[in-house]
């Protein structure tokens, strides 16, 4: 890490160059974070000091909010909050499963007709979802999914998620070829050199997926929006919007008490598997 | 004679043999994919295309318009032309200023400083949780005519201001503000960038006698030129797709007065609010171009920033 070993300036510029610049890195962070900050806050604060208030530290910790906002809609948070785990949670199996699976055959197997399949899989990657949302909403409206979750889990267990399969087939291929070839020669079948080799070998990209499938899972909007109808149904984020919708601006601290708790399993996946988020972005960015 | 023509003929059927065992075994194993592609992508699309030269409402059959909805869209929906502008506007701030923040934070964070992965982290938590609702709402608040921010300009300014969301004057910047505020992810594909920059080139321009902002001019840029362009076709990308925040901070509407009419928000609308299936495909269709051009651009130019492949890291 340390490039630049400087000769000339004494030591007080290097000084004031350290705390200027760390100076600058905190103010920045804390006007970046101030609006979670404030929020979280303000999700302790009671009704009638909100608007005024822009402090980050509640008077006190009252969770009124927590409970009355829980139980605010016809149906409770506890509804929404099982849906949003429930979907998101397959929609991990089905993409760890199947885009491994898709990415084993396009890194290892020699097949008729591979290259042209992936060109096709990249391409892809580049199609937006508007395109094909329409379509596949009449598809699920024929099928009678509409207001289930089937819309937002099948697709992902028959590998929809083309970038997965990408960032796996990189690191497939990463994987040296003489422990598969040494396998062959053992007796092996593909399957099990796929289960008994190449899965536990790719654990870090198997948990980068997991972890972005998660997140995106939990954060995504569209697609609850336009295949779940039923309040019974909704998940989080479309709890929180008919929540913002129902009680206008008459409840902004349960509001963001439900927030809050609607961003917590993300900042706590963050706190936990921050560097393989981070090393995900850097290197998908790069290669997506 | 014969023997050895009967052994390679035997060889090449059982050679052929295992070809076909193999192209069985790969195709076993990327059925799921198969099925999914023709199902969710291709068919998908080819009915899309079909879905915008007709008019279609979910409830009675497809009736063929021809090229009706293109002309529609092009000669007679102002709309249309609203939600373009208001794209592009996004667009053209937001996608500078973030990339401009992005890279001058990881300028600073690049240099061996300490604690810089925690800073690192910190700035990256907008991007993780900024698409989300629930960042919408708290969005939404701030900028309310009681909201925070003109709490703070209060406090500070004694400047009494008015709601920023309900004025079509300022709602999309609002919206902006809001995409700067995610340049974490950027940031960090640029600080992978940076790392990539041989540091004996400053050294030798510091020995020239170059300055700070001569070696930014002359050496940063250049050599980061393709991971500039590379974020910067990205975020365009991603900027067509903006549809969350438009969607909660104006209520669905697009409002006030169309000023937040993102092009998805428009598609949506022509789709599920007035089950206008097949002019919203239309649109989708027009999108799906729009994008297809950048995209086209940032794949003629991978060459250029695929040496990251050989990063050690």
């Amino acid at each position: 890490m340390e490039k630049n070993t400087r000769t000339g300036p004494g030591l007080f510029n290097l000084l004031m160059g350290t705390v200027l610049r760390h100076g600058l890195l905190i103010g920045a962070s804390f006007l970046m974070l101030y609006p979670l900050l404030w929020m979280a806050a303000s999700s302790f604060k009671p009704e009638s000091i909100i608007f005024t208030d822009l402090s980050i530290i509640p008077p006190a910790f009252d969770f009124a909010n927590y409970t009355l906002g829980w139980n605010a809609l016809q149906q409770s948070f506890t509804v929404f909050f099982k849906n949003s785990i429930f979907v998101a949670i397959l929609v991990v199996i089905g993409n760890v499963v199947s885009c491994s699976i898709t990415a084993y055959a396009f890194a290892r197997l020699e097949f008729r007709g591979r290259r042209v399949w992936f060109v096709v899989m990249l391409g892809t990657l580049m199609l937006p979802y508007h395109v094909t949302l329409i379509p596949q909403y009449v598809l699920f409206l024929n099928l009678g999914w509409i207001d289930t979750f089937l819309p937002l889990i099948v697709p992902k267990f028959l590998a929809a998620d083309a970038f997965f399969i990408f960032l796996m087939v990189q690191f497939f291929r990463g994987i040296p070829r003489e422990l598969d070839e040494a396998a062959v020669l053992d007796g092996c079948s593909p399957w099990r050199i796929y289960w008994k080799i190449m899965m536990p070998l790719s654990l870090p990209v198997l948990t980068t997926t997991a972890i972005f499938s998660f997140i995106w899972t939990w954060n995504d909007f569209l697609g609850p929006l336009v295949y779940l109808n039923d309040a019974s149904n909704y998940t989080v984020p479309l709890a929180l919007r008919s929540f913002m919708d129902s009680t206008g601006q008459s409840a902004f601290g349960q509001l963001f008490a439900m927030s809050v708790l609607a961003i917590l399993p993300i900042f706590l996946f963050f706190l936990f598997f921050q560097r393989l988020i981070i090393e995900g972005v850097a290197h998908s960015g790069m290669k997506r | 004679m014969s023997t050895v023509a009967e052994k390679n003929s035997s060889e090449r059927q059982s050679r052929s043999n295992a070809a076909t065992r193999r192209d069985l075994i790969g195709y076993a194993f990327l059925t799921p994919w198969l099925i999914g592609f023709f199902c969710f992508s291709l068919g998908p699309v080819l009915v899309s295309l079909y879905l915008s030269f007709t008019k279609f409402d979910l409830l009675s059959p497809a009736v063929w318009v021809g090229t009706d909805n293109y002309a529609r869209m092009f000669l007679d929906d102002p709309r249309f032309y609203q939600s373009l502008k208001v794209t592009f506007t996004y667009m053209t701030f937001e996608v500078p200023l973030k990339l401009a923040f992005a890279l001058a934070v990881a300028m600073v964070l690049d240099k061996a400083i300490r604690g810089g992965a925690f800073y690192r982290a910190l700035f990256y938590i907008p991007s993780l949780l900024g698409g989300s609702v629930a960042i919408a709402v708290l969005w939404r608040q701030l900028f309310e005519g009681n909201g925070t921010v003109n709490q703070i300009l209060l406090w500070a300014f004694g400047y009494k201001g008015e709601s920023w969301i309900s004025n079509p004057e300022t709602a999309i910047y609002t919206l902006v503000l809001l995409a700067v505020w995610q340049f974490g992810s950027p940031m960090i594909i640029f600080l992978a960038g940076l790392r990539q920059v041989p540091q004996d080139l400053y050294e030798a321009a510091s020995m020239d006698g170059a300055g700070a902002f001569r070696k930014f001019y002359k050496i940063t840029l250049p050599m980061l030129a393709p991971v500039i362009f590379f974020n910067m076709v990205l975020q365009i990308i991603e900027g067509f797709k903006a549809f969350t925040p438009a969607y909660v901070v104006s209520g669905g509407t697009g409002g006030p007065i169309d000023s937040t009419l993102f092009y998805t928000l428009y598609l949506y609308q022509e789709a599920f609010s007035y089950f206008r299936m097949g002019y919203a495909s239309a649109l989708a269709w027009i999108l799906l171009i729009i994008i297809g051009c950048f995209t086209g651009i940032s794949f003629l130019t991978s060459k250029y920033w695929v040496y990251y492949e050989d990063d050690p890291r």
